[in-house]
């Protein structure tokens, strides 16, 4: 226990006496991981908004309409009224029983004449809706189908319209009047979120790799100034461990006011800049990104564990003699 | 030493087939011009070097056989006193002589008690707040000596103690040595001052080129009861200095 404290108590006079490398230390870290702050919610949310948009795209299954007695009206019949309820949840049943469906949601005709008229309102040409004829509502009802990855979205519509009698395509219930789906916008969303991923993971490795190297180096200088003490140091028959401790609980206190710092003007930054942006920007308040307080421990916590163990293993170069 | 020669990298050779022994509790003296290897000799016994040829044998055990984390403990057992000092600039008179105490895991009261004895004996006791680089030469080589025997090792090396330090303050530095000597240490000291060690009237061994051309006793020997002071009062008659009692 007494051997802990005078470690302690080392590695605290060693920051004092050499005030100036300390502070650089400090800094470097400090500035480390303010960067690494202020960009892991970033890439964090950019991901976040990819993925959304991969889920996004998905199968709709158009139904047709029935006549009274639930009959489907053959050719995408238009005009009938929506299949009645038992029949669409014994088709929902069937269609959530495919591979690889993640979600089915049944959207009804008058959902989509609903989604229809919001978006021509925004448009503001709500009068097409208005000319409707009366309660005659022309869209069809559908399921929105979605896929557990963007890239099963193929076998599914194949199990949907399995090959029929005569080898050609044929939905699997007579409801069923058509597959609606994007297949080329699906491929550009593929590949351009794919992409976006490759960015945001090389990115991320270079900068990790780029603070680590930062801080490694500014420690590794504060300690080759003072090599000659640690030569010292065994001569007169410290041993490594003896010698390594003081020096590591320095890269831990660097490592910790540093962060410590840089966390508080993270916050001071999320306090003024962000959180008021957040009321008008829908992607800062997407609220899937890592929360402040875990993003705060887990910088303190790299912090201090690279500035430590980059003190420890620095030494081990000087440490020869 | 048996046979011990170490050849540099770039083909130096420091030492050549030295073979000597010394005893339990004697003085010995290393002299040699520059360059004729009698800083390489201290740090093969320090394993700061590794002889490229033969075996050093401290208190019986071969030293080239420990492994790296046994040295340590070799040099806690021996006291150096180093040519440049080796002091520790960011720590004061006190802490430097306290820090070969902590490595050997000392109690913080038996480093109160030890410290200001070993700054006593070498006259630095009102400097303990002092740093290094606030200290004279001769302080500082007072020091390194005060750090090299505060855990009373039964080896002290000194490599040149008395290099560059006025006749006066180098009786000083002697005078304690001597002391040390006295308490049963073992003392080994390297020099070039050739006035001072014949004075000495101890062992001397002789190198050249690496190599032992001398090991015989300097003069006659005095008597083992002589006194610290009386001894230091001998030297300063012998060697013309003035009469003066440094303050220590």
């Amino acid at each position: 226990m007494g051997r802990f404290f005078f470690f302690i108590r080392e590695g605290l006079r060693a920051l004092r006496r050499s005030a100036l490398p300390s502070l650089t230390a400090i800094l470097t870290v400090c500035l480390t991981v303010l960067m690494l702050g202020v960009l892991i919610p970033v890439l964090q949310t950019t991901n976040n908004k990819t993925n959304e948009v991969r889920n996004q795209v998905g199968l709709r299954v158009f139904l047709n309409d029935t006549d009274p007695q639930g009959n489907p009206l053959p050719d995408g019949g238009i005009g009938g009224q929506q299949a009645p309820p038992a029949q669409v949840q014994a088709l929902k049943v069937r269609l959530e029983a495919i591979p690889h469906v993640k979600a089915v949601a049944f959207v009804s005709k008058e959902q989509a004449l609903g989604i229809l008229s919001d978006r021509l309102k925004a448009e503001n040409r709500q009068d097409i809706t208005a000319q409707l004829p009366g309660a005659h509502n022309p869209l069809p009802a559908s399921f929105n189908v979605t896929p557990d990855d963007l890239s099963n979205l193929s076998s599914i519509r194949a199990a949907i319209t399995p090959p029929g009698a005569n080898g050609q395509p044929a939905p699997l219930s007579p409801l069923i009047s058509g597959i609606g789906d994007s297949r080329d916008d699906a491929a550009k969303i593929t590949g351009a979120t794919t992409a976006v991923r490759w960015i945001l993971g090389v990115i991320s490795a270079l900068l990790l790799i780029a603070s680590l190297l930062l801080v490694g180096n500014t420690i590794r200088l504060s300690i080759y100034a003072r090599r000659r003490e640690v030569e010292v140091m065994r001569l007169v028959g410290a041993t490594n461990w003896f010698i390594r401790w003081p020096f590591m609980v320095e890269g831990l206190v660097c490592g910790l006011v540093g962060a410590a710092v840089a966390i508080g003007f993270l916050f001071l930054g999320k306090q003024v800049i962000v959180d008021p942006l957040a009321n008008n920007f829908k992607l800062l308040s997407s609220g899937h990104s890592i929360g402040f307080a875990s993003l705060a421990l887990v910088l303190l916590c790299v912090a201090m564990g690279v500035s430590a163990l980059g003190s420890g293993l620095t030494l081990r170069r000087f440490l020869r003699v | 030493m048996r046979r011990v020669t170490k050849v540099y990298p770039g083909g130096h050779v420091g030492l050549e087939n030295v073979s000597l022994r010394v005893d339990r509790g004697e003085f010995v003296f290393l002299v040699g011009p520059t360059g004729c290897g009698k800083t390489t000799l201290i740090k093969t016994l320090i394993r700061e070097l590794e002889p490229t040829e033969g075996e050093v044998l401290v208190a019986g055990r071969d030293i080239s056989t420990l492994s790296s984390s046994k040295i340590p403990q070799l040099r806690r057992r021996i006291g150096t006193v180093f040519q440049d000092y080796k002091l520790l600039p960011s720590r004061t008179v006190y802490d430097n002589v306290a820090y070969a105490l902590q490595v050997i895991g000392a109690s913080r009261s038996e480093i109160r008690t030890k410290v200001p004895d070993a700054l006593r004996l070498v006259g630095l006791a009102d400097k303990v707040k002092s740093f290094p680089d606030q200290l004279s030469g001769g302080e500082q080589q007072r020091l390194s000596v005060a750090r090299a025997f505060v855990n009373h090792p039964p080896l002290l090396l000194a490599d040149e103690p008395t290099g560059n330090l006025d006749p006066n303050t180098s009786i000083g530095i002697m005078q304690v040595l001597y002391r040390i000597n006295r308490t049963g240490t073992t003392v080994v000291v390297v020099s070039h001052d050739r006035e001072m060690v014949d004075k000495m009237r101890r062992r001397v061994i002789a190198l050249d080129s690496g190599r032992v051309v001398r090991d015989q006793a300097a003069g006659t020997y005095t008597p083992d009861d002589e006194s610290t002071r009386e001894f230091a009062m001998r030297l300063r008659e012998e060697m013309g200095v003035d009469d003066e009692e440094p303050r220590y």
